[in-house]
């Protein structure tokens, strides 16, 4: 019986409740949602005309439906140039597969539900008032959740498939839809990034100063805002609310304002520190702060430093105020020195409360787009890197291949693997919190 | 003697380090006030004073309408982006159902991948919509993108509210909506706070999607965009005015930022302890 059931909807959506769970309301919706579909795919084609045969030579990309026409798209990526949008079909192809998956899950609940109304009129249940306000209580999160998720899957999910998906094309200044076609590549653009010199040097490149930077600018950060915090706890600051609020203020200022300044400020040719250095005969020439390489990976940390400290400094006053002042007097009782005592117990303590918070910060370090862009530009430029400058990291490198160079696909590639690394790490780190076994 | 060093010492360096934080701050407002406009003739303390830069930012430059746009995506934006995580956060909360789980860690995944890491993707996909160029668009990427990240924080406070309120609020007859709205919203304030103000502060620092998602008439730029065209030429010649421009954003925000210091800690203290 139940089974039967389940086949007759798995063909004729509704039909097994209709005709063994005799549930014939239910039936009828879901066999209405099966003529839905097919009439939705039935008649934005040229089926009907297919049907009686006035189509000779049928191709979907002229008359196929809704559906039909949207796969093709996503599978070909056009096939007729100047005509065919590549990255349009492509995400048109994955929007209908959405609305596909959505299709296929009322599909499989419509089976289940078949099942499940037979097995209630074997052992006859009925179904009372009682149940339906059941059904609204179960069913209450999914109808609230589904718009926002319409939402997110559109905005936040679509683009991340899409890029994706781009890697895996030929998507690049040579092809330019609508002018020209995109065609899938599989992974060549991977074997391109590890293989080809040009693109595996710069990559490389790029990679290890990400890695330096971002590591470099966040130990700094964090302990000059540990340092700094220090002194400010200390018992014989006065002043304390005055020093405290001007020390706050590059986590407080807008960080692009910031950075522009900043960047205004180290020019090398009119900026006023160089000026000033001048002027008081402590260099004979300008030094150009933001146009040599090391230069200007030394001024980028400097700045970094400069806008990350405060944030280190506020969360770390938050954790000593919540430390057990006991501790520190058993410790000094016992006999410690003040470095004994910051080794032994401070910065165990402040550690385990901040650990998190570097991680986090790391990660946005790594990913600081701003910080480069809006003081170098990535630059000085190297012409022996592909595209790149020396201070650039891989985020603004793919920022620039995308928007200067609209090299989409190997940007693509980038970001999957960036995705991938930082991915890793930040799951990692909250795999160990608490919140994580909470959910 | 000992202790005297040490005074000196802390004192000395607080001292520096507020000269440090201060140098920049003070030399920009000083160049806003400076007479000659290029960056060549901005020294750190100006040969005469004049208001001229502001005069030229309001009559020559876009910058009331920059300013406008800015606030009205941020106003919105922050309304929004606070109702649509509250809500998600609340259900994830408060009930239980399948997918919960799996929903939870696909937002917290997708959370690391930046946002305009699909850049183009969005800007095709707004394309097909016929909406680039359209604030809306903007806004729409704004909040989607606030979900992941904020609904994990929201979540997170709100399981640290016992649910026997929630329960009081039913037994005495309220709808879920009106159990929400009535009883969890009014003791969910300093999360909500945390939420509104970073979301209403982020659209006047965004530079990239704004710069890509609105139309590059330079009346409908945000302030982020028109700031930052005025010094990317070489010459800066425009440096002084965008000194003025950039000490009348950044005034307001910054106290916003001291204003609300207290949630806006606690809120990056709970997002590390939450992920």
């Amino acid at each position: 019986m139940r089974k039967k059931a389940a086949i007759l909807s798995a063909f004729i959506w509704g039909s097994g409740q209709f005709f063994i769970g005799r549930e014939r309301a239910r039936g009828i919706i879901f066999f209405l949602t099966q003529i839905a579909v097919t009439a939705v795919e039935f008649f934005t084609g040229y089926w009907p005309e297919w049907l009686m045969g006035q189509i000779d030579e049928f191709q979907i990309r002229l008359y196929g439906g809704f559906f039909t026409k949207g796969i093709w798209g996503l599978i070909t990526l056009g096939s007729n140039p100047g005509k065919d949008h590549s990255m349009i079909l492509l995400i048109r192809g994955l929007l209908i597969i959405f609305v596909l998956v959505i299709i296929g899950g009322i599909w499989c609940w419509n089976i289940i539900d078949a099942w499940k109304s037979a097995e209630k009129r074997k052992n006859s249940v009925l179904i009372s008032e009682n149940g339906f306000r059941r059904k609204y209580a179960k069913l209450f999160p999914y109808l609230v959740l589904s718009p926002i998720t319409v939402i997110f899957l559109a905005v936040i999910v679509l683009p991340i498939i899409c890029c994706v998906l781009t890697a895996f094309t030929n998507y690049n200044r040579d092809h330019l839809p609508p002018g020209n076609l995109l065609s899938w590549v599989g992974f060549e653009n991977f074997r391109k990034l590890f293989t080809i010199p040009i693109w595996s040097d710069t990559f490389l490149r790029v990679a290890t100063w990400t890695v330096v930077w971002a590591v470099t600018v966040t130990v700094l950060t964090y302990f000059i805002g540990m340092f700094q915090a220090m002194i400010l706890n200390s018992q014989y600051v006065r002043g304390r609310k005055i020093f405290q609020t001007i020390l706050i203020l590059p986590w407080a200022i807008p960080q692009m304002i910031s950075l522009m300044v900043f960047r205004n400020l180290f020019n090398g040719q009119f900026g006023p520190i160089n000026q000033i250095l001048l002027d008081m005969g402590i260099i004979s020439e300008k030094i150009p702060f933001l146009t040599d390489p090391l230069n200007a990976r030394i001024t980028v940390i400097i700045v970094a430093v400069w806008l990350g400290a405060p944030m280190f400094m506020v969360m770390m006053l938050g954790t000593f105020s919540n430390m057990d002042q006991s501790l520190y007097e058993a410790a000094s009782l016992d006999g410690a020195g003040r470095i004994q005592i910051f080794r032994y117990i401070t910065f165990p303590l402040v550690f385990l409360a901040t650990a998190p918070l570097l991680v986090m910060n790391l990660a946005g370090n790594f990913n600081g787009f701003g910080l480069i862009y809006f003081m170098t530009k990535g630059g000085p430029t190297n012409s022996e890197l592909q595209f790149a400058g020396d201070t650039d990291i891989l985020i603004s490198w793919i920022y620039k291949l995308t928007l200067d160079q609209r090299m989409y696909n190997m940007a693509a590639v980038m970001s999957i693997l960036i995705f991938i690394l930082i991915g890793a790490v930040s799951l990692w780190n909250f795999k160990r919190t608490a919140s994580f076994k909470e959910i | 003697m000992k202790k005297k060093g040490m005074i000196l010492f802390i004192h000395l360096e607080l001292i520096v380090a507020s000269i440090i934080v201060l140098v920049p701050v003070f030399w920009i407002i000083m160049s806003s006030f400076q007479q000659e406009s290029s960056l060549v003739s901005a020294t750190l303390i100006p040969k005469s004073f004049t208001l001229e830069n502001y005069r030229r930012l309001f009559v020559e430059t876009n910058y009331i309408n920059w300013f406008w746009n800015t606030l009205k995506i941020a106003a919105v934006n922050a309304v929004f982006s606070v109702f649509i995580v509250m809500i998600t956060a609340w259900i994830m909360s408060r009930f239980q159902f399948r997918g919960r789980k799996t929903g939870l860690i696909t937002i917290l995944l997708l959370s690391m991948f930046p946002t305009f890491l699909s850049m183009t993707a969005v800007y095709t996909l707004f394309l097909t919509l016929g909406m680039v160029g359209n604030p809306v668009s903007l806004i729409i990427v704004y909040i989607a993108g606030a979900i992941p990240y904020n609904t994990w924080l929201v979540k997170g406070y709100l399981d640290g509210i016992p649910k026997s309120i929630d329960e009081a609020a039913y037994l005495d007859g309220c709808g879920r909506f009106q159990a929400f709205f009535k009883v969890l919203l009014p003791v969910s304030k300093p999360i909500i706070t945390y939420c509104a103000v970073s979301q209403f502060m982020l659209p006047w620092m965004d530079y990239i999607l704004p710069n890509m998602l609105l139309s590059s008439s330079d009346k409908n730029k945000t302030l982020a965009v028109g700031l930052f065209s005025m010094i990317d030429g070489k010459e800066n010649s425009f440096f002084t005015t965008f000194a003025a421009g950039a000490v009348l954003i950044a005034i307001p925000i910054t106290l916003l930022f001291i204003f609300f210091q207290k949630y806006l800690v606690q809120g990056v203290a709970a997002g590390a302890d939450k992920g």
